[in-house]
């Protein structure tokens, strides 16, 4: 296998990676082939330090040659690379805003100072956290799928009938829901139903099925973190 | 005037915030004519909590009376409406697009940070490292500013970009860092190119009018920490 990656389109990825997850449901989307790079997080490669230098993180999509970073905006240079086929966000520029704007909050609550809860970081200290610190945890999360799922209402998805930009921002994390409920004791199904019902819809579309890991190989990664961390 | 083609325009701001500059920028640089509603200091207005209750927050476009939130969102929206108007503030090329976008990222998730913190003059670890993010951040958007401008004046090429927009509504803030610090952030050693594109940036005829003088930022600043110590 070649070193490099100057030939077609190469995702550095991790397995787990709920930002890795976003790039291949786009690109199983538009229907494109690439070639799939898992990395070693602990032993990053020379073309992942070469291609990232900035965040030194996956997911990379190089494009011959060509690195692309952070995974929303990877999925938006998919999209616009490949404007022919299953846009991933709608025509109208109002619309359009829309979708950035929800996607971006999945991705981040902007809060300075305190250090903004993160969707990932908000998920992480579910298990990271235990007692009072994990009880705040928990009501700050149900919180942003409250947000979220008041935002989808009765649509099929956040873009209505078009899966799009905010269901691949956000149906990755869904995938970390079993292992979240294990450590933190809730219920997502009876918190928010129909985020719920939505995740399933998103996983009957085969770019999704085929890119969402095991729940419960998510929680065994978890379990793994957990000893790792030390937390019991 | 480009007005007419979008309809009734509003901006809610601020006139210290460059998140809001950025919005007034884009809009200036399409020749959109907008009403400019000034935030009092206080509670926020009620408009301002409805259009954007999700983080009460400004900018927020208001353009027939539907509001567009975050800044770098609005500067898009206002590029693809007011496509017509002039030049396009992002670039056309798929791969230069997604370079402007992950430079902007990178400017709000690591460079805003470290200039709240240094104008703010949080405690003495967390300004040293403040100090230290934002000369690795300048330094990498010199590097940036030679590949991406590719020996023309701005990021964008001839004419100012989305990344210009996106790095020079802080100039002012970086400025300010320089008085709280006795830095230099910008200068003509380290960062020659920028220098040069700052003078550019801010004379251009879409952003002198709105670029905040610098002794009222300075008096700003204070006043805030002044506040904050209370």
């Amino acid at each position: 296998m070649a070193e490099g990656a100057s030939e077609g389109l190469v995702l550095l990825d991790f397995w787990v990676s709920p930002f890795g997850q976003r790039c291949r449901i786009a690109l199983a989307e538009k229907g494109v082939e690439y070639e799939y790079r898992e990395e070693n997080l602990r032993d990053k490669s020379p073309l992942l330090l070469k291609s990232n230098p900035v965040h030194k993180k996956i997911p990379v999509l190089i494009d011959h040659g060509k690195p692309v970073c952070e995974s929303l905006n990877i999925v938006q240079y998919i999209d616009e690379k490949w404007p022919d086929r299953a846009p991933l966000l709608p025509a109208d520029p109002y619309a359009r805003a829309e979708a950035r704007f929800w996607a971006d909050l999945v991705e981040k609550k902007v809060c300075i100072p305190p250090p903004p809860p993160r969707m990932y970081e908000s998920g992480t200290k579910l298990w990271k956290l235990k007692g009072e610190a994990q009880e705040e945890a928990t009501k700050e999360f149900i919180e942003m799928l409250k947000l979220l799922e008041g935002e989808l209402g009765d649509k099929k998805y956040f873009g209505g009938e078009m899966f799009g930009l905010v269901d691949i921002a956000l149906i990755p994390f869904t995938a970390w829901f079993y292992s979240y409920e294990a450590c933190a004791k809730l219920s997502t199904e009876k918190e928010v139903p129909k985020l719920v019902a939505w995740g399933k819809r998103c996983r009957e579309r085969e770019s999704v099925s085929k890119s969402l890991p095991d729940p419960l190989k998510v929680y065994e990664f978890v379990c793994f973190l957990k000893k790792v961390y030390g937390i019991e | 005037m480009a007005a007419a083609e979008g309809g009734e325009v509003k901006l809610i701001g601020s006139w210290p915030s460059p998140f809001v500059l950025r919005a007034r920028v884009a809009l200036n640089l399409k020749g959109v004519e907008y009403e400019y509603l000034q935030e009092k200091p206080g509670p926020k207005s009620e408009l301002l909590l409805r259009s954007n209750p999700v983080y009460k927050k400004i900018p927020v476009l208001l353009h027939h009376c539907k509001p567009v939130c975050e800044s770098m969102i609005i500067v898009e929206y206002v590029d693809v409406v007011w496509a017509a108007a002039t030049r396009a503030i992002l670039p056309a090329d798929p791969y230069e697009r997604a370079l402007h976008r992950f430079w902007a990222a990178y400017i709000d998730g690591k460079l805003f940070p470290s200039v709240v913190a240094i104008a703010k003059d949080e405690p003495k670890m967390a300004k040293v490292e403040a100090v230290e993010q934002l000369h690795t951040g300048i330094k990498l958007m010199e590097e940036a500013f030679e590949r991406l401008s590719k020996g023309k004046g701005f990021f964008g090429g001839d004419a100012i970009g989305y990344l210009d927009i996106a790095l020079g509504c802080f100039l002012g803030w970086f400025k300010v860092c320089e008085e709280v610090t006795g830095l230099k952030f910008l200068d003509e050693e380290k960062s020659p190119l920028l220098v040069g594109w700052a003078e550019r940036f801010c004379s251009d005829e879409a952003v002198k009018d709105v670029m905040p003088e610098n002794e009222r930022l300075e008096e700003y600043t204070k006043l805030c920490r002044a506040f904050a110590a209370d």
